[in-house]
C-alpha cells in the first residue's frame, strides 16, 4: 500500500536495485537499472485540451494488464473549456498500480506530469519529496508562466530543487516525430500526450502493446494521424531509453490478486451493467429515464449502447420528467430507473414520494457531487444521505444503500432492484463523483450464475371477483399488478389509500396506519440484508465507520492502524436506511466509534440519534476523497 | 392491440368504475366522462389494455371514474408518466387527462415535449379558465382582466391559448369541443383515439363554481351559431344561424364576409387538416371571440413518425445487427486478463 506513512515509488524505492532484461519497443534491451517496486502513483496533469485523462486510462488499462492492482482517481476541471494555459482548465488523471491489494489511488504521487505551469503550481503539492517531476519545457515560455502566476521560471530558480526534475521538451520533440505525416501544427502538438505516455511507459516498464492497438480501433480512419500518434508515443518511449535526463526504469509486478479473470472497470460503466444484469435477472425490460447532469450522465451513455438487451433510455426533458417517466414506465411493468445528481434529486423527490405512495418500484441513482445547488459538479462529496433518507413532504421513507468502490456498483445495482422488487418500494442508490468516474479491476462475473431476482404479477381474475391492488404479503408488499391483465383494472395515485383496497381514503385513523405501514414496510429491508460486518477485532478501542466511496481509504487506514498493532476494525456501510439489525449491538462493542465521512457529519447524526452512541465524526467537504495519511492521523489521535 | 379473440360486447356503463363521481353537481366534466365512456367500446380496445393518466386538479379525478387501469399522478406530470408508460409498453392505449393550470402552468414543459414527441397517446385539456381544486385563483388561460381571489384588481398576465400552444409544439393533431356540445365532443373524442401520434384535444368546460359562463358565448343556444364555426376537413368556413356568413383570406389575415352580396362558397377559406404545414391551423387557432366565431373540430391531422415507434425500431434494428444481447459477452468486451 502507498500511503504516506509507507511511501512508494521513485521517491522512495523499496528493494534491491536490480538488472533486468526489458525490451523496449523496438526490440533493444534496455541498458538503464530497473528498480522493482511494490507500487507506483503516477498522476498525469496538463490543459483539459491536452488529453490527459487518455493517458491516464492508458497507463490504467496498460498496467491492469499487466495484472497490476490498480485504482485511478480522474479530476476534472470545472469549466469544460477555460482558457487555455490557465489554472481552471487543469485536468489531471491519477493512478496507483501495485504488486499488492490496494484500495486507493494513493494520497500523494511518486511522478508528475506537468504539461504546463498552470498544471505545475496546481498539483506540485501532491508530489512526494524526491519524486520524479516530469515537465513538458516547452510551455514554460513567458506566457504560460504568467497565467500560471510564476513571477520566475521554476525550472530555473531552483525552487523544485527537493524533486527529481526532468524538464523534456515535448511540444518540440513530438512535432519533430510527427513530421512526416504533414500534419499542420495544431494536429500535430494534439500527439503530445503519447508522447508525454510513451515516456511515462518507459519509465514504469510498461509495454506500448495495449496503446498501439487502441490507436488502431480510434485512428484506424485517420491513417496519419493514427501514425502519428504511434510515432509520438515511441518517441517518447525511446527519449526515456537513449538519454540520459532518466537514470533508472522501474518496475512494479503483477499483484496476487485472487485468480479469475479480470477486466478494468469504471464505477458507472459498472453501474450500468448491473442494472442490466438487475433487468434480466428478474425478466424485467429496462427503462432509463435521465436528464443530462455531471457526473452521471455517462451511465445514461452506456445504457443507450445496448438496444439489443431491450434497453429504453429516455433522456427526458428535465429532472422531474426523467423520474415520473420511470414510474409510469414501472407503472406498466418495466425496470423503471432514473439516474442523475444531487440537484436532479432535489428536483425529482416529489416524484419519488408519489412512488412512495403508489408503492411501485424505481430506482433513483445519486451520483452524488459537491454541493448545494450548483456546487462542485466536477468534484466528489457524500452531503446528499440525509436529503436521500429524510428529503421529501411527509412521511416518506425509502430504502437507501450505497455503492464502496466502482466495481461493487455492478453488485449494488442488483441489490437495490431486489429490493426494490421484493418490498414494492422506490430505492436510493447512492454513488459519487469519485467512484463513478474512478477504475479499478472488476473480477468478471459469469451471468449465469448470478441470483435471480424473482419478481411476481398477479394474474388475470374472472368478471364479478374484485381485485384488492393494496392487499399485502408477509413483507407487506402489495401486488404488482400490470395493464393489459384482465380484470386487475385498479387505479393508484398520490392520494392517501384505504389499505387492501387501495381506494382514496380521507380516513384519520386509516392515514395514520398507512404511514407506518410504509414506514414498517421499509423497517422489514432489515430481515432481509445481512449483518453489517466488520473488518478487524470484533470489539475493541476503535471502530471506523464509513460509508460509499471512501472504503478503499478507510480500510486502507485501519488496515495500517492494524499493522501498527492497533484493535481498530472497520465497518463499512452499505445499507444506510435501514440501517442492518446488529448495528448498535456493533457501536457498543469498541470504546470510541470514528464516522468518517465527506460531509458535516451526516452519518454521524444518525446513529447517534438511533443507537445513543457517542460517536465521533471524522468530516472532510472539499470536493476531494480522503487521503489515506488524514485517517491515520486521526486514528492515532482517537487511540493514543 | 387485438387480442385476436372474439371480444366480448362492453357498453358504456361497462367503462364506470365503482367510485361514487365527486365534481361539483353541474359541472362540465361530467359531460366529458360520459361521453368518454361512450366512445371506449366503440374503439375495440379492452379495458385492461387503456390506461388513463392525470395530474392534479378537478379533471385530474377523471381516471378514478373510469373502469380501466390509471394513474391519478401529481401536478403537471401526467405526460412524463404517460410518456415513460407509453415508451415502456406500446401494447397499451394511453390517455392523459389535464386541465389548463395542470397542462400549460406546472406541466407546461412536460406538455410541450410529449407533443413534440408525438408518443402515441391522447391529451385530453379540460379548459375552464380557472384554478377550480384550489377554489378559484386566475389560471394560464383566464383572459386579461380577470378578476378572481388572486387578482382582485384583475389579471394582467395574458392569456395562453391551448391550441396555439400545440400546435408551435408541431402537434399532429389537434382539436376543440365543448362539454355540452355532446355529439361533436364524442365525435372528436373518437376521433383523438383514433389518431396515431399526440392527439390534443382542448375541450371548453364550465366550471359552474368559480368560473360560470365562461364559455356562454359559444354554448348558449341563441349565439352559438354566430360564435362558434365547425370545421370540417375540405369544406369552407360557413357559420351563423341561417348559414350565411363565411371565413375568407384577407391576405394573410382571416376576415368574417357574408355570403351572397358577390361572395361566393368558393371564395371562402376551406379546411384542410391534412395540410402539411401549421400556418392554416395557426390560423384558425387565433380566432377569437369576440373578433371571430372560434373554430370546434379537429383542426389538423397529420401523420408524422411516433416517438414510440421509433425507440421499438431502434431495438429491433440492434437486434437484427448484434443478435440477442449477451451480457457475459458485454461483461468481456474490453481488454481482459487472467490471474492464476
Ligand atoms: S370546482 Fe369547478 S371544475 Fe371543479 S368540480 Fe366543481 S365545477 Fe367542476
Amino acid at each position: 500500500m502507498s500511503t504516506t506513512t509507507t511511501p512508494a515509488g521513485p521517491s522512495a524505492p523499496k528493494g534491491q536495485p536490480q538488472r533486468a532484461e526489458t525490451n523496449g519497443p523496438a526490440g533493444q534491451p534496455g541498458h538503464k537499472p530497473l528498480v522493482e517496486l511494490t507500487s507506483a502513483t503516477v498522476r498525469f496533469c496538463g490543459d483539459s485540451g491536452d488529453g490527459m485523462q487518455l493517458a491516464g486510462t492508458q497507463l490504467t488499462n496498460t498496467s491492469a494488464l499487466a495484472g497490476n492492482d490498480i485504482a485511478t482517481f480522474p479530476d476534472f476541471p470545472a469549466e469544460i473549456r477555460a482558457p487555455r494555459g490557465t489554472k481552471a482548465g487543469v485536468s489531471g488523471f491519477q493512478i496507483q498500480f501495485a504488486s499488492t491489494e490496494i484500495f486507493t489511488p494513493g494520497d500523494r504521487v511518486d511522478a508528475l506530469v506537468a504539461m504546463n505551469p498552470a498544471a505545475l503550481v496546481t498539483n506540485l503539492a501532491d508530489l512526494n519529496p524526491g519524486g520524479a517531476l516530469i515537465i513538458n519545457r516547452d510551455a514554460f515560455d513567458e506566457k504560460g508562466l504568467k497565467q500560471a502566476g510564476y513571477e520566475t521560471n521554476p525550472l530555473e530558480d531552483g525552487s523544485l530543487k527537493s524533486y527529481r526534475l526532468f524538464p523534456v521538451d515535448m511540444t518540440r520533440m513530438t512535432r519533430l516525430a510527427v513530421e512526416s505525416q504533414g500534419l499542420g501544427t495544431k494536429e500535430s502538438d494534439r500527439c503530445r500526450n503519447f508522447f508525454a505516455m510513451g515516456l511515462a511507459f518507459w519509465l514504469y516498464n510498461r509495454s506500448l502493446e495495449p496503446t498501439l492497438r487502441y490507436i488502431d480501433e480510434k485512428f484506424g480512419k485517420r491513417p496519419a494521424v493514427a501514425e502519428a500518434n504511434r510515432l509520438a508515443l515511441k518517441a517518447g518511449y525511446n527519449f526515456g531509453e537513449t538519454t540520459e535526463a532518466l537514470p533508472s526504469q522501474y518496475f512494479v509486478p503483477a499483484a496476487r490478486l485472487k485468480s479469475g479473470h479480470y477486466t478494468n472497470i469504471m464505477g458507472n460503466t459498472a453501474l450500468a451493467w448491473g442494472l442490466m444484469a438487475a433487468a434480466k435477472l428478474s425478466g424485467r425490460d429496462l427503462f432509463l429515464g435521465s436528464y443530462p447532469i455531471t457526473p452521471a450522465s455517462d451511465i445514461l451513455h452506456e445504457l443507450a449502447k445496448h438496444k439489443e438487451f431491450g434497453v429504453r433510455t429516455f433522456q427526458a426533458e428535465d429532472e422531474i420528467a426523467a423520474v415520473t417517466s420511470a414510474i409510469g414506465a414501472a407503472y406498466g411493468g418495466a425496470m423503471g430507473i432514473t439516474t442523475t445528481s444531487g440537484p436532479g434529486v432535489a428536483l425529482k423527490q416529489e416524484a419519488i414520494g408519489l412512488a412512495i405512495m403508489t408503492e411501485l418500484p424505481i430506482l433513483i441513482i445519486n451520483v452524488q457531487r459537491g454541493g448545494p445547488s450548483t456546487g462542485l459538479p466536477t468534484k466528489t462529496e457524500q452531503a446528499d444521505l440525509l436529503q436521500a433518507i429524510y428529503g421529501r413532504n411527509g412521511e416518506s421513507p425509502l430504502p437507501v444503500i450505497a455503492a464502496r468502490s466502482p466495481a461493487d456498483c455492478f453488485d449494488v445495482a442488483q441489490e437495490a432492484w431486489r429490493i426494490a422488487t421484493r418490498f414494492m418500494v422506490p430505492v436510493m442508490l447512492l454513488t459519487d463523483g469519485y467512484i463513478a468516474n474512478g477504475s479499478e479491476p472488476w473480477l468478471v462475473p459469469d451471468f449465469n450464475k448470478l441470483p435471480k431476482i424473482e419478481v411476481k404479477h398477479p394474474g388475470p381474475i374472472a368478471e364479478g371477483e374484485t381485485f384488492m391492488p393494496y392487499a399485502r404479503d408477509e413483507y407487506l408488499a402489495r401486488p404488482w399488478a400490470l395493464p393489459g391483465t384482465p380484470g386487475l383494472m385498479h387505479r393508484i395515485g398520490g392520494l392517501e389509500k384505504q389499505d387492501i383496497t387501495g381506494n382514496v381514503s380521507y380516513d384519520p385513523l386509516n392515514h395514520e396506519h398507512m404511514v407506518r405501514l410504509r414506514q414498517q414496510k421499509v423497517d422489514n429491508v432489515a430481515l432481509a440484508i445481512p449483518k453489517q460486518e466488520v473488518s478487524g477485532p470484533p470489539k475493541g478501542k476503535l471502530l471506523v465507520v464509513s460509508w460509499g466511496g471512501t472504503y478503499g481509504a478507510c480500510l486502507t487506514a485501519v488496515q495500517h492502524a492494524q499493522s501498527q498493532g492497533l484493535a481498530v476494525a472497520h465497518a463499512h456501510l452499505r445499507y444506510l436506511n435501514p440501517f442492518p439489525s446488529n448495528m448498535g449491538e456493533l457501536l457498543k462493542s469498541y470504546d470510541k466509534v470514528m464516522v468518517a465521512e465527506l460531509n458535516l457529519g451526516q452519518l454521524n447524526m444518525l446513529l447517534r440519534a438511533k443507537y445513543m452512541v457517542d460517536t465521533v465524526g471524522y468530516n472532510k467537504v472539499q470536493g476531494r476523497p480522503f487521503s489515506v495519511a488524514e485517517l491515520v492521523a486521526q486514528i492515532n489521535e482517537l487511540v493514543k | 392491440m387485438s387480442t385476436g379473440t372474439t371480444l366480448p360486447v362492453l357498453q358504456a356503463a361497462d367503462f364506470a368504475s365503482d367510485q361514487e363521481v365527486r365534481w361539483c353537481p353541474g359541472c362540465g366534466d361530467y359531460s366529458i366522462l360520459a361521453q368518454m365512456k361512450k366512445i371506449m367500446p366503440s374503439l375495440g380496445i379492452p379495458r385492461e389494455q387503456t390506461v388513463f393518466v392525470s395530474g392534479i386538479g378537478c379533471s385530474s379525478r377523471f381516471p378514478y371514474y373510469m373502469n380501466t387501469y390509471g394513474v391519478h399522478s401529481i401536478h403537471g406530470r401526467a405526460p412524463a408518466i404517460a410518456t415513460g408508460l407509453k415508451t415502456a409498453r406500446p401494447d397499451l392505449s394511453v390517455w392523459v387527462i389535464t386541465g389548463d393550470g395542470d397542462a400549460l402552468s406546472i406541466g407546461g414543459n412536460h406538455l410541450m415535449h410529449a407533443i413534440r414527441r408525438n408518443l402515441d397517446i391522447n391529451i385530453v385539456l379540460f379548459n375552464n379558465q380557472i384554478y377550480g381544486l384550489t377554489k378559484g385563483q386566475y389560471s394560464p388561460t383566464s383572459p386579461l382582466g380577470k378578476v378572481t381571489k388572486s387578482t382582485p384588481m384583475g389579471a394582467v398576465d395574458n392569456p395562453l391559448h391551448p391550441i396555439s400552444i400545440a400546435i408551435g409544439c408541431e402537434a399532429t393533431f389537434v382539436a376543440r369541443s365543448i362539454d355540452v356540445n355532446i355529439k361533436h365532443l364524442g365525435m372528436v373524442l373518437k376521433r383523438a383515439a383514433e389518431h396515431r401520434g399526440t392527439a390534443f384535444v382542448e375541450v371548453y368546460q364550465n366550471c359552474n363554481i368559480f368560473n360560470d359562463g365562461a364559455f356562454a358565448y359559444a354554448t348558449d343556444k341563441e349565439s352559438k351559431a354566430d360564435t362558434v364555426i365547425e370545421l370540417e376537413h375540405g369544406k369552407p368556413l360557413i357559420f351563423g344561424k341561417n348559414r350565411d356568413k363565411g371565413i375568407r383570406l384577407h391576405g394573410l389575415d382571416p376576415e368574417i364576409v357574408e355570403l351572397g352580396k358577390g361572395v361566393s362558397e368558393d371564395d371562402l377559406l376551406f379546411h384542410d387538416e391534412k395540410a402539411p404545414e401549421p400556418s392554416l391551423a395557426y390560423l384558425l387557432s387565433r380566432m377569437r371571440h369576440p373578433e371571430f366565431p372560434e373554430p370546434i373540430g379537429v383542426f389538423r391531422a397529420v401523420d408524422r413518425p411516433r416517438y414510440d415507434d421509433e425507440v421499438s425500431k431502434q431495438i429491433a434494428a440492434a437486434l437484427a445487427k448484434k443478435g440477442p444481447g449477451d451480457l457475459n459477452a458485454l461483461f468481456n468486451s474490453g481488454d481482459t486478463w487472467d490471474i492464476e
